[in-house]
């Protein structure tokens, strides 16, 4: 019964956001509003002395200052996300880590750990005032020692981040299977490098933001704010106010991406619903760009060392890898990027001996969270960049070094010898890698693109190829949940715990729940981004909405149609079995004159004498479901690079770009394609563009958008896509995430086409961005290193 | 990110622009397009007392020829230079250079004064200006001077403008219709200032030799470079490979590129080499073969 | 209050008020005019979700004063509807499209083509990428924009 599910069902959220009459958090009026502006830290690491307010206070149109000292005692600290870091019992006797907490107060009180940490906030009659008054509160500081390199910060006399760790590793763990040691002295060859992917920020169009409002008869707080998780949020609010989850009500509308950042919870939405109640009114509080820069949380930062054991005929024995995560000051999420990256560095391949040692190191910098991949681009870029560099060491094509090492269908489910983070032994449930690289060949003439190739370089014009492919898990639970229900008028409402930032929710489940109830996704309500109507919902991040908010509402969906079917048997005095259901309506099959409508049901579900649901069942047309995933999906893909690199200028141009991508079960293809395009983007900004860049001092040279480059139009291709449908084991629709995939692999197809395109230059990229000035640079060197060995 | 308080002044003239100038002058900031100053005025890294907004000013938005260049008031939006046929005609090389300024809808706000008076030197009209050794004509209450681009642009972000003095016109000398202009620049993205820019135009003598050149080049020193010595240089001699290199080795030689998160030094100096090359090849076979853009 | 009176066309609308002069024309649409369809993105000017048109021509609102707009004519995305509350051939072609996905910067992208279509109902590729190449889009990746600039060309055209 999929009549929706697999169709490109046009979006449902369009006709608001189209015409401007969405509702974002800044788009939100109250009667009586004020609003807020964070004072940041100027310094990356500091004493604060002092902090004068008074001149501020004075200045009219000043509602409130607040700064650490006011609430010391009041507000907790926030500190890492349980839900996040909490590992299961066998995962931790597995890889052995050591996890130490760390705090970071919603106010700096003692002293300051990077720039842009929030120091006092200042609630005025509007966001000019406001400003004003933040230009005149006087933070004294007295610097400490700063640490930006994550090496110096391991360095014995380096200044504790944290005061009350005994040094800057945060965490460390130790993943192994087989024996990576012995196969580095088997092997006929062992490549060594430095792999490393730099800090980036996510920068959704929509800034962060918060309004709250206090309502004082019931004392209770709504808050409005631009998150991926309204139920952590509310979690956390709770925890750090001494509140109870009943008091807290959180609403995320439209919100303008999100990309992971937005996900966890940030000082500012426990400090506005403080202030709300404080004030007895509304308060508002919007990130500009430059505090979106500083203080909303960045991500990758990760240096890996590894030694690579392979044979002559391009076999890959085994790979050692120790790396460091810069987590910046605070970190938030425990493992998770951090074990996601030990368990997908693998990918597609079969490596039978691994062992991988992580640090989690802090440094005066923004903390660092997970952002659309969380921790599998930095290793995928590793991955592919072995591959590559051990094909040409071999002097073989990089496509041959892929098929020798690729996981083959017929190895389907594929036990890679370690666990996931669930703790779930890491089996791959479904795929076909190597007919996803066939595919992909195909799709860009592989063969005849070699042999134009050599043309081309004879002319002068440098073009190259590269190819990565991934493996992903996806749809992490632990759970979501759904709540379908038809109301008094007929109308199908379904209310769902992951929350979207622009992935289509409405259309999508819509679209499942149509299938089950015979309806139109039109004639469905979905509301979601909501704390009121669910007792726990999880959120959306990880790829994990279809698969885990999906399998809710289909399953809840599913179990209504139980429902209806049960309680219209009995209105028509038939066997369930009897009926049929179709466009609102129950009938009987062999006489479908005999029928009765959702609106007529639902009124004879109400509780009372004339209900007419069966004995043994609840009154009313409602289901929750909370669907508990078993361990993640693994979606996995194909990226093909095509470039061309002006040698001279070191500008690399993308000529094409083509994937092949496996989501399992694909519920609406447009909104598919339309994520893969999207997080390609993301990934060749990645590529080619985007770093965060600190001085030595700990001072962000990339604050704005003049620095920080977003690709736009002009950089990014419309990329060639091709899919897969190997259905996951794991839920009833067979669905895999494909929220974060576009943006894992193009780093490292893009760098193996650059290489590619230079050869026979031999020229490694093993850092990121691929910036003109990098590239030329690289090139020199290469070109230096080849003249000396010419020369002899 | 929200404006610090300021004094608004909207004259309506030139004259009543330069009177309000002459009493305000050390604490005010001259309002044109506001493509460069208001984001400086949003960031509160400027925080004038007061703002005289040029905007209304009459007679100040104007393209024409006079004599021997093409005039063009200072309030003249960078897209009407775009559109305009007789820029095309007249000087080429500003209107393939003035599309690289920003995007569309800055083109559409930003004036030509603005972006001469803001003295940014990655910015494609100084250059321009530059290369043709244009002139500024700047007023205050005394009346006008006239100040070639070299007097004019100090150092980066900074100008001769004194406080009570603003830009009223510029004049970009029109381009004999024998010869051939270019504009290159290379940016990490579209629509980004440039790492290196170069303009250029060449005339050849009847042999094929280049008998004028005029060439600068933007992004690499603290003001637009009129490269003169490479000027010189090139006249007389045969438009060749040869020639080229030397160009482009003397450039190297003149510039003083620093290093910021866009590129180092020595890829600017690397880069202005390589750019020169492309911007005269350029010019020469447009020169050669006609007025293609 | 250092204000100053302003008289403006906004979507048709004649507008008469009095203004802070510091207030940037993005918060007086929003603020002072509640039509929030207008999005704040970045406030330097980069990222292009505050487009308007002033006097039919694209600008960036975050870039202007409310004062300057005195005596103009501005339209935001709230304009583009049609009288029977169906969306134009522009809107059309981006939902038609799958041209957005948050949407938070949607209608800076509509404001920047429709003006773009008047002046040039025929656009190359390379001619829409450009065009919207002052507009950042963190989601879509482009392609589909593109495509849906392409499909209103084609509905102008006719």
């Amino acid at each position: 019964m999929t009549k929706y599910v697999g169709q490109s069902v046009k979006r449902r959220e369009d006709y608001r956001l189209v015409t401007g009459t969405g509702q974002f958090v800044g788009d939100i009026r109250m009667a009586n509003m004020v609003e807020a502006v964070f004072v940041r830290s100027t310094h990356a690491h500091a004493t604060i002395k002092g902090i004068d307010i008074s001149e501020a206070q004075a200045l009219e149109g000043v509602h409130v200052i607040l700064t650490g000292m006011d609430i010391d005692g009041i507000i907790k600290p926030l500190v890492q996300f349980e839900s996040h870091c909490a590992l299961p019992p066998n995962l931790e006797e597995a890889i052995n880590p050591t996890i130490h907490y760390c705090y970071e107060d919603v106010l700096a009180k003692n002293k300051v750990m990077y720039v842009g940490q929030p120091i006092a906030v200042v609630v005025a009659d509007n966001r000019y005032v406001a400003e004003d008054a933040a230009d005149l509160i006087k933070v004294e500081y007295e610097t400490l020692t700063v640490v930006v390199d994550p090496f110096k910060s391991l360095e014995k006399d380096a200044p504790l981040i944290q005061e009350h760790l005994q040094n800057n590793v945060q965490s460390d763990f130790h993943v192994t299977t087989g024996n990576a040691v012995q196969s580095l002295k088997d092997a006929d060859q062992i490549l060594k490098a430095r792999i490393q992917t730099p800090r980036v920020s996510s920068n959704p169009l929509e800034t962060r933001g918060v309004v709250s409002t206090y309502e004082n008869r019931t004392d209770q707080f709504h808050i409005y704010s631009s998150t991926q998780l309204p139920f952590e949020i509310r979690t956390y609010i709770a925890r750090s106010l001494d509140l109870v989850e009943q008091q807290i009500r959180v609403t995320a509308p439209d919100v303008g991406g999100g990309f992971g950042p937005k996900g966890g919870v940030h000082p500012e939405e426990i400090l506005i619903p403080y202030l709300s109640k404080l004030l007895k009114r509304p308060v508002k509080w919007i990130e500009d760009r430059l505090e979106h820069m500083t203080s909303a949380r960045h991500s990758r930062d990760q240096i890996h060392d590894v030694e690579v054991a392979f044979n002559q005929d391009g076999t890959i024995l085994g790979i050692k890898d120790h790396f460091i995560i810069d987590s910046g000051a605070v970190n938030y999420f425990g493992l998770t990027c951090a074990y996601n990256s030990a368990y997908h560095l693998r990918g597609a391949y079969k490596i039978p001996n691994y062992d991988v040692t992580c640090q989690i190191v802090l440094t005066n910098k923004t903390p660092n969270v997970p952002f659309r991949g969380a921790g599998r681009p930095e290793v995928v870029f590793v991955m592919d960049r072995i591959i590559d560099m051990v094909a040409r060491r071999l002097k073989k094509d990089p496509v041959e070094v892929m098929r020798k090492n690729m996981i083959q269908a017929e190895d389907m489910p594929y036990d890679q010898g370690i666990l996931v983070k669930d703790g779930a032994k890491l089996i791959y449930d479904s795929g076909d890698y190597p007919a996803a690289l066939d595919q992909g060949l195909k799709m860009i003439d592989y063969e005849g693109f070699r042999e134009q190739q050599k043309e081309l370089k004879k002319q002068g014009k440098l073009v190259g190829v590269g190819i990565s492919t991934y493996v992903e898990g996806t749809g992490a639970g632990p759970f979501e949940s759904a709540y379908v229900t038809i109301d008094g008028s007929g109308q199908v409402v379904a209310y769902l715990g992951s929350s979207p930032q622009g992935q289509g929710h409405e259309t999508v489940f819509s679209q499942i729940c149509a299938d089950e109830l015979m309806l139109s996704p039109n004639d469905i309500t979905i509301r979601v981004g909501d704390t009121t109507n669910l007792a726990f919902g999880a959120g959306t991040y990880a790829s994990r909405s279809a698969v885990n908010a999906g399998s809710a509402i289909q399953i809840a969906s599913a179990k209504l149609r139980g429902k209806v079917l049960a309680v219209a048997a009995a209105m028509l005095e038939v066997e369930s079995s009897d009926l049929q259901m179709e466009n609102g309506k129950v009938f009987v099959k062999t006489n479908p004159e005999k029928c009765v409508t959702y609106k007529e049901i639902a009124k004879a579900a109400r509780p009372g004498n004339r209900c007419r649901v069966p004995g043994g069942m609840e009154p009313g047309l409602q289901v929750t479901h909370y669907f508990v995933p078993p361990t993640v999906t693994f979606s996995s893909s194909v990226h093909i690079a095509m470039v061309e690199v002006d040698k001279e200028t070191g500008l690399v141009e993308l000529k094409g770009y083509s994937v092949v991508h496996d989501a399992g079960k694909v519920i609406n293809p447009m909104i598919v394609d339309g994520q893969v395009q999207g997080g390609i983007a993301q990934g060749i900004g990645a590529a080619l563009f985007e770093e965060v860049v600190y001085d030595e001092k700990g001072q962000l040279l990339t604050g704005s958008y003049m620095d920080y480059l977003l690709p736009t139009s002009m950089e990014i291709p419309t990329v060639e896509k091709s899919h897969q449908e190997f259905l996951s084991t794991r839920n009833p629709l067979g669905i895999k995430g494909v929220g974060e995939g576009g943006a894992i692999s193009p780093p490292a197809a893009i760098a193996n086409a650059v290489v590619d395109a230079l050869d026979p230059l031999e020229i490694t990229i093993n850092q990121l961005p691929i910036s003109p000035s990098k590239l030329r640079n690289w090139i020199k060197e290469a070109e230096r290193k080849k003249f000396k060995i010419e020369i002899g | 990110m929200k404006p610090a308080k300021f004094n608004y002044l909207r004259p309506s003239s030139l004259e009543e622009a330069v009177h309000y100038l002459s009493e305000y002058g050390e604490d005010a900031k001259i309002l044109s397009g506001g493509q460069s100053l208001i984001p400086l005025l949003n960031m509160r890294l400027s925080t004038p007392k007061y703002l005289i907004d040029i905007g209304r000013a009459e007679g100040l938005s104007y393209i024409q020829e006079e004599g021997e260049s093409l005039v063009i008031g200072a309030l003249t939006k960078h897209r009407e230079i775009e559109k305009s046929e007789l820029v095309k005609e007249k000087c080429p090389l500003l209107s393939e250079a003035i599309r690289w300024v920003g995007h569309e809808q800055i083109r559409n706000r930003g004036t030509v004064g603005g972006s001469i008076a803001h003295g940014d030197p990655s910015a494609e009209l100084p250059c321009v200006l530059t290369a043709l050794r244009g002139e500024v004509v700047i007023a205050d209450v005394n009346g006008e001077e006239i100040v070639s681009p070299e007097d004019f642009f100090l150092t980066y972000m900074l100008t001769s403008l004194q406080p009570d003095q603003l830009v009223k016109e510029i004049r970009f000398p029109i381009l004999k219709q024998t010869s051939g202009s270019a504009f290159v620049e290379v940016a990490r993205r579209h629509g980004d200032f440039g790492l290196v820019e170069v303009a250029a135009v060449v005339d050849l003598s009847e042999d094929g030799s280049f008998s004028e050149v005029k060439l600068a080049i933007g992004g690499v020193n603290s003001v637009p470079t009129a490269l003169g010595d490479v000027e010189r240089l090139l006249v007389g001699k045969e438009p060749t490979e040869e020639s080229y290199k030397d160009a482009s080795v003397l450039t190297m030689e003149m510039i003083e590129p620093e290093s910021d998160l866009h590129g180092t030094a020595e890829y600017r100096r690397e880069l202005s080499g390589t750019m020169v090359i492309r911007a005269l090849k350029q010019a020469t076979i447009r020169a050669q073969g006609g007025r293609v853009m | 209050m250092d204000g100053v009176k302003i008289n403006l066309k906004v979507n048709g609308q004649d507008i008469s008020r009095e203004v802070d002069s510091r207030l940037l024309l993005s918060d007086f649409i929003r603020e002072s005019l509640y039509l929030t369809g207008t999005h704040i993105g970045c406030e330097h000017g980069v990222c292009g979700a505050c487009t308007i048109h002033v006097n039919g021509d694209p600008v960036r609102s975050c870039l202007m004063l409310a004062v300057q707009a005195d005596g103009c004519e501005v339209k935001t995305v709230e304009s583009l509807i049609q009288e029977n509350g169906k969306l134009n051939y522009l809107q059309q072609a981006f939902s038609d499209n799958h041209a957005l996905q948050c949407g938070f910067c949607t209608p800076g992208f509509l404001m920047t083509v429709s003006g773009f279509l008047e002046e040039n109902s025929k656009p190359s590729e390379d001619e829409i990428k450009k065009c919207i190449s002052g507009n950042l889009c963190r989601c879509t990746g482009y392609s589909n924009i593109i495509k849906a600039v392409k499909q209103a060309a084609q509905t102008v055209s006719n």
